[in-house]
């Protein structure tokens, strides 16, 4: 490949990368259950695309492989499972309260992506001089806003796109950083992210039959002292 | 030898037990296919703590990601240990109310799984892999958790799946920079073994990192404070024989995980591991020990004390003597047996009462004193009183801290114990002895228990007695071994 070819792909994969990091902050404000599952299924295609780009630039056949297990998976079966084991009414919620405003979880968001930009500089620089692109604290930055969606969020959708938006911060990071991983490994990571939408939805399920919501945020029974 | 069979008998025991059969089909099968694995991993235990070690056994190089050494052969014996005397108990326990077949299938089915999935654990030594077994731990016992179905038992399955694969989600970022330190300091074979032959190479900077990250992460399924807050709910709500599973051994197994961190750590400048174990594990000690003041419920009481048993245990590991690692080994040992047999109590308590609420349960030993008994023996048992398994395994501790020199650490955490041990024994004593108030209410004698209840009550009392008393020699060697894996 030639070189003005390779900065090409370079800039591309960067172009993945900050669509990557918006879609994590509209998982944080978005209301609407189903615009969530949307946002999510954007991310994976943009982690895919990643994945493939920087397969091209280091000329590994595993990081394809991993766009592959992603375009498979979170686009196409993700949706269906949840529609199987959960009931559809799922995507028609809208959540009114959050915890926090929007406009609070969002700067709280911009604090949390500002903060992963200090953190994951230094973390690739470590690495070595075969690293490009923003993978890494972008990456973190994904890691961070799920992990952020989880606590503001009380409608149980949006709280399961918390959960694989995580995953999937962590493994935009981690196609940069760990090429050759194997793909035993990457295989069995996706199984795993399947098994966690079969069971959080059969837990919905169980919820929305038992208490009559899916706003499992809003359970608050157990605690310490006299009920 | 080939280790990697002892995974089958769990596997082919979930699906035996998914067939529709009579009621006594799925406890058979799954307390026949417990007692093989006991039997297997007893066998792997001696052959590995007299030098010996076992691998798969086959060729294909991906099969070096299957090892058992000391430490991963008494994490497996312990999971074995627990998981048959759970199974055992969960004969009668679980035909008690008589839940629809359909349910029980549900229950067996899971609980193969689950124990599939802790052994798998100690099994492999490649880093991600374990990450992904420790996810199905989550996943596998989440249903368990929820069995029961009410609201309460939803909430705390919901709080236990969203915290723990949360935490999964900082730990696999930690495992991935963990192997990207490894890429960068020049490869190597990613398990833990070929981890701490390259970690003099690997940047700091990365390793400090993934430590923190895989700390945090699997901190928050052991339940290590501040990140417990889904444990207590999670290890109340659950039949008691999974409580006991969860509590005695789930959280030990993934503590395994982060203690073989600690000799890959050892060799990296400015890491700081055994400083972060002690100061995380003295927390959670203390914080434990006052939450247990003020519980109300009796099986989050011993949800707490599993809580400050992680952090003595970790406490143990960050002494960083060779006599404390050993200490911690013990302790995992005795943790195991005895908070096993505290929830097989509890659960003898609640079958006798009908109600987990300490402040309703009064004068147990004249209504149901088998139950009280258990009790009485479990809280003296765990809060670590003379002579039984704990107080050898906490003094042992105590002993190598002063010995090193960690005056400050071992002073607290003896502090913490005593604390631990008035507030577990008052709940106690209250709930046997106490009399009722207004002593209107005509005491109706309880229910006889199921005999496999009683059965594994005089079982599982057994190791709690006499590790107390002595340690055989087999444990001792394989103790040492499992300690020599922790050499720094």
């Amino acid at each position: 490949m030639s070189e003005a070819a390779k900065q090409l792909v370079v800039n591309l994969n960067a172009l993945a990368a900050g669509l990557f990091l918006l879609t994590s902050f509209g998982i944080v404000a978005m209301r609407q259950a189903r615009g969530c599952l949307q946002l999510f299924i954007a991310q994976s295609l943009l982690l895919a695309a990643s994945a493939a780009l920087l397969g091209l630039r280091f000329d590994s056949g595993h990081l394809y492989g991993v766009a592959l297990v992603n375009l498979i998976s979170k686009p196409i079966i993700v949706p269906w499972l949840l529609r199987k084991v959960a009931s559809a009414e799922l995507y028609t919620r809208r959540e009114i309260d959050q915890v926090l405003n929007i406009p609070t979880a969002l700067s709280i968001a911009l604090g949390l992506a500002i903060g992963a930009y200090f953190l994951g500089v230094p973390l690739a620089r470590a690495v070595g001089p075969e690293y490009v692109g923003p993978n890494v604290p972008i990456g973190i930055a994904g890691l961070l806003l799920g992990a952020l969606t989880l606590t503001v969020r009380r409608e149980a959708l949006p709280l399961l796109i918390g959960l694989l938006a995580m995953e999937n911060g962590a493994f935009l990071a981690g196609i940069s950083i760990a090429h050759d991983l194997s793909m035993l490994v990457e295989l069995a990571i996706a199984t795993d992210g399947l098994i966690i939408v079969f069971i959080v939805g059969v837990l919905v399920r169980a919820v929305a039959k038992q208490v009559g919501t899916t706003a499992v945020g809003e359970l608050a029974r157990l605690r310490e002292g006299p009920r | 030898m080939s280790v990697l069979w002892i995974l089958f008998p769990p596997l082919i025991a979930a699906a035996l037990a998914g067939i529709r059969s009579g009621k006594a089909w799925m406890p058979a099968v799954t307390a026949i296919s417990c007692l093989i694995v006991l039997g297997g991993t007893l066998h792997m235990a001696s052959v590995v703590s007299a030098g010996g070690s076992l691998t798969a056994g086959l060729s294909a190089a991906w099969l070096s990601w299957i090892a058992v050494d000391g430490l991963s052969a008494l994490i497996l014996v312990l999971i074995a240990f627990v998981s048959c005397t759970a199974a055992l108990y969960s004969i009668g326990y679980m035909a008690h109310g008589e839940p629809t077949s359909g349910k029980l299938r549900l229950y067996y089915a899971n609980y193969n799984l689950f124990v599939f999935s802790m052994l798998a654990i100690p099994l492999l030594a490649e880093p991600t892999l374990v990450w992904i077994v420790v996810e199905l731990t989550t996943l596998c016992s989440a249903l368990l958790v929820s069995f029961e179905n009410t609201s309460e038992a939803l909430e705390a399955a919901w709080k236990y799946v969203i915290l723990s694969l949360m935490g999964a989600g900082f730990a696999l970022f930690g495992f991935l920079v963990l192997f990207a330190a490894m890429h960068a300091g020049g490869g190597g074979s990613y398990t833990w073994a070929g981890l701490v032959e390259a970690a003099p190479r690997m940047p700091p900077l990365l390793m400090q990192t993934s430590f923190l990250l895989i700390l945090i992460g699997l901190g928050t399924k052991v339940g290590l404070v501040p990140m417990h807050t889904w444990l207590p709910d999670a290890h109340s709500q659950a039949p008691s024989p999974v409580c006991a599973l969860l509590s005695g051994i789930e959280t030990t197994s993934i503590l395994y995980v982060i203690l073989r961190l600690f000799p890959v750590m050892h060799s990296v400048p400015g890491a700081h591991a055994e400083r972060w174990a002690v100061v995380l594990g003295l927390i959670s000690v203390g914080t434990a020990a006052f939450l247990l003041l003020q519980v109300h419920d009796y099986k989050r009481m011993f949800a707490f004390s599993t809580v400050e048993h992680m952090g003595i245990i970790l406490t143990a590991i960050g002494l960083g003597a060779s006599a404390a690692d050993y200490g911690a080994m013990q302790q995992i040992v005795s943790h195991a047996v005895t908070k096993s047999f505290c929830f097989f109590a509890a659960g003898a308590v609640l079958l006798a009462v009908g109600t987990r609420e300490i402040g309703s349960v009064r004068g147990l030993i004249r209504r149901a004193p088998l139950a009280g008994a258990a009790l009485v023996f479990g809280g003296l048992g765990i809060t670590g009183a003379p002579p039984l398994a704990v107080f050898l395994s906490e003094f042992a501790i105590l002993k190598a801290g002063l010995a090193s020199g960690h005056y400050a650490a071992s002073g607290l955490l003896a502090i913490f114990i005593v604390i631990a041990f008035f507030g577990v024994m008052v709940h106690v004593n209250r709930m046997v002895f106490g009399a009722a108030e207004g002593a209107a209410e005509p005491e109706a004698p309880a229910d006889r228990l199921p005999f496999s209840v009683v059965l594994v009550l005089a079982l599982a009392a057994v190791p709690v007695l006499v590790l107390g008393l002595y340690l055989p020699a087999p444990l001792h060697d394989l103790l040492v071994s499992a300690a020599a894996a922790m050499t720094r």
